[in-house]
């Protein structure tokens, strides 16, 4: 019960005006389709830069909650999803909206992203503490293996193809060596001046995330947002509370489908919304009315892709793990204040953790909150033309670039990252498992540098990285996760090769 | 060979081309210490990268959707004018001057509204002025970054 202690720091007048501005402005982003969490919150850090690391977490914190729960907005009114998550929410909402029930529908989506992401959040201060003090029996070998399971969980598990989501993980390791060895000082892959301290993060990821957007808008053309916001009518508040809990069902189905979803590192909130949505469906009585308005639909959704946030930091405050791509973009946030987790970010600084976990349970609430009354000017601004979008985009990446180090080589950096992402994401590649790489390689390097140094030692590199129970079972875990995406991708080639002769 | 095979073969093939170079560098340059943990990954890279790019060569590669011509030729003036931006005109203008021309330069050309009223040449200058002002705001009276300043601001 030790995070009740922190819980005044959420209301000291600053944290609370940053939790404000986070939710608002998080809410406001997730409902503008093109702009993903994962980028809002990497374009958000080089503002958490100037402030204390407390601070800059629930600044990041609030945006990732409310960007997953303002995504609905424009799913429901405009059919448009604002995220991946809130892809099931369009499925019955907009049908709703379409039926003169959009404010019902947005009420009930925000209502059960509160009730979802605080039972979430819920499970992020209970199992975090428990599995922390686990951490701690870790050695380099278990370290290293960790940071390998993060990336290929992702790598295979995030991206269309198996092994293009492995090699993007690759090049992120690769880049993460690049600039002059901690040990021995010598020069790695230095091939331009600006490299010499090796590639920052924080610009890494603004390029990863945002450029390819940018260059995503710049491809369609003169193109008009060209969408109907369907107004939305007054409804009653309380009505839709009782509404809410007469589906306990989807609501119970939505909010523990979320959370074990979100514990899974690399299966985000688009799976976690859509699985809800499908069980819901089937254990449903009136499973026929799904799709054509009907409330349980985005009850389910929405509980599910708030509830798995919570979860989904589980990995990352513990074992170093981030479960999602805006999960790494954090690590980030937090790495920039030198801060690392798992037992270190709980022993040394229990007021960063306990700060930062309890702001996500009152921005739950202020979410809720905010989300009922700025649904309408959020649907708004997902209208504007995409074209002010890009420039608007595409000026932040470059002054927030240059604001971490006020280094024109982190602009260099951020920019040729970023047309490399778009490019290679037009072939498959995906940006998720590189950022991975990127942030994950130090810690894995560290770690086995040590764990050679121990196995010189001992009895030798063998023996030190593949026996012992525990390494047998983190290594397990990395065969599985690929087998699992391989099995998978063959699965569904060989169902599309027959549809294909079928047809 | 159809052009979305190419493209694949292409962009594969660059990427086993990195691969190459990095396995070459890490198993050639000293100290071997500093160098083992790129020699364990420059292997894994080379060889996930030599599988994409044979797979792309026989035409087997399904995932992604490779650049169409249209979205090329809508993106390239965009594409030219970050590059300008971020490459030479941030340094060697100030990036508040360069900012507000690229912003303005990116949003007239591809801003949907016609290009033939002054009415919608005046709405442009206005948001470029506004995003101005918030950026001056947010960067140099708030977070207090001294960005270049090189002619005028």
């Amino acid at each position: 019960m030790e995070f009740i202690y922190y819980f005044g720091n959420v209301f000291q007048p600053m944290s609370f005006l940053l939790l404000l501005v986070g939710t608002i402005g998080g809410l406001i982003l997730g409902a503008t389709p093109g702009l993903s969490p994962t980028m809002a919150v990497a374009l958000l850090i080089p503002f958490t830069f100037h402030l204390e690391a407390a601070q800059g977490l629930i600044l990041l914190g609030a945006a990732y909650t409310s960007t997953v729960a303002g995504g609905a907005v424009s799913a429901i009114l405009l059919k448009i999803p604002g995220a991946p998550a809130n892809i099931a929410t369009t499925l019955d909402g907009h049908t709703m909206a379409k039926k003169g029930k959009g404010a019902r529908a947005l009420q009930l989506s925000f209502l059960a992203s509160a009730v979802g992401g605080v039972f979430g959040v819920l499970l992020l201060i209970f199992l975090t503490p428990v599995l922390a003090k686990w951490a701690l029996a870790f050695g380099p070998s278990h370290l290293f293996w960790l940071a390998i399971i993060g990336v290929t969980i992702i790598g295979s598990l995030d991206s269309a193809s198996v092994v293009k989501g492995l090699l993007s993980g690759c090049i992120g390791l690769w880049l993460a060596t690049i600039g002059f060895d901690d040990i021995m000082g010598a020069q790695r892959f230095i091939f331009h001046p600006a490299l010499g301290g090796g590639i920052n993060i924080i610009a890494a990821l603004i390029g990863l995330f945002a450029i390819p957007q940018v260059l995503s808008m710049f491809a369609e053309g003169r193109k008009d947002a060209n969408v109907e916001v369907i107004e939305v009518e007054k409804s009653s508040l309380a009505n839709a509370i009782r509404e809410l809990f007469s589906h306990t069902r989807a609501l119970s189905i939505g909010t523990v489908t979320g959370s074990v979803i979100g514990l899974i590192p690399g299966v985000g909130g688009q799976i976690a919304g859509l699985v809800a949505y499908d069980q819901s469906r089937k254990f449903s009585p009136e499973r026929e009315k799904f799709g054509t308005g009907h409330s349980e639909g985005v009850i389910a959704a929405e509980s599910a892709n708030n509830a798995m946030v919570g979860p989904s930091l589980v990995p990352l405050l513990t074992l170093s793990i981030p479960g999602s791509p805006t999960a790494a973009v954090l690590l980030g946030g937090l790495l920039i204040h030198g801060i690392f987790p798992g037992t270190d970010l709980f022993d040394n600084h229990p007021d960063v953790a306990w700060t930062f976990i309890n702001s996500m349970l009152i921005g739950q609430i202020l979410m809720c909150m905010f989300g009922l009354y700025i649904a309408g000017l959020a649907a708004r601004v997902a209208q504007v033309p995409k074209s002010i979008m890009a420039a608007i985009v595409l000026g932040l990446a470059v002054f927030g670039s240059y604001s971490v180090q006020s280094s024109m080589g982190d602009v260099y950096v951020m920019a040729t990252l970023g047309i490399m992402m778009y490019f290679l994401e037009r072939f498959g590649f995906s940006a998720a498992p590189l950022v991975l790489g990127l942030i994950l390689g130090p810690i894995a390097e560290a770690n086995f540098i040590q764990g050679s140094m121990i196995a010189n030692a001992t009895d030798g590199m063998g023996a030190y990285f593949l026996g012992g129970n525990m390494n047998i079972f983190l290594i397990a875990i990395v065969v599985a996760s690929i087998g699992y995406s391989v099995g998978m991708e063959l699965r569904e080639r060989t169902r599309n090769s027959t549809g294909g002769e079928a047809s | 060979m159809n052009l979305n095979r190419v493209q694949h073969s292409v962009s594969s093939g660059m990427v086993a081309l990195i691969g190459l170079w990095v396995c070459w560098v890490s198993f050639t340059q000293q100290p071997s210490e500093a160098f083992l943990f790129p020699r364990m990954i420059s292997t894994v890279f080379v060889l996930l990268a030599l599988w994409t790019f044979a797979k792309a060569v026989l035409g087997w590669s399904k995932v992604g959707t490779g650049i169409y011509a249209k979205h090329f030729t809508n993106m390239l003036p965009g594409l030219l004018i970050a590059l300008i931006y971020v490459f030479w005109a941030a340094k060697g203008l100030g990036f508040y001057t360069s900012t507000s021309m690229a912003f303005f330069i990116l949003l007239s050309l591809y801003d949907p509204a016609s290009h033939t009223e002054i009415r919608t040449w005046v709405k442009r200058l206005i948001i470029t002025a506004v995003f101005m002002v918030v950026m001056y705001g947010l960067f140099a009276k708030l977070l207090k970054v001294y960005t270049p300043r090189e002619i005028f601001f």
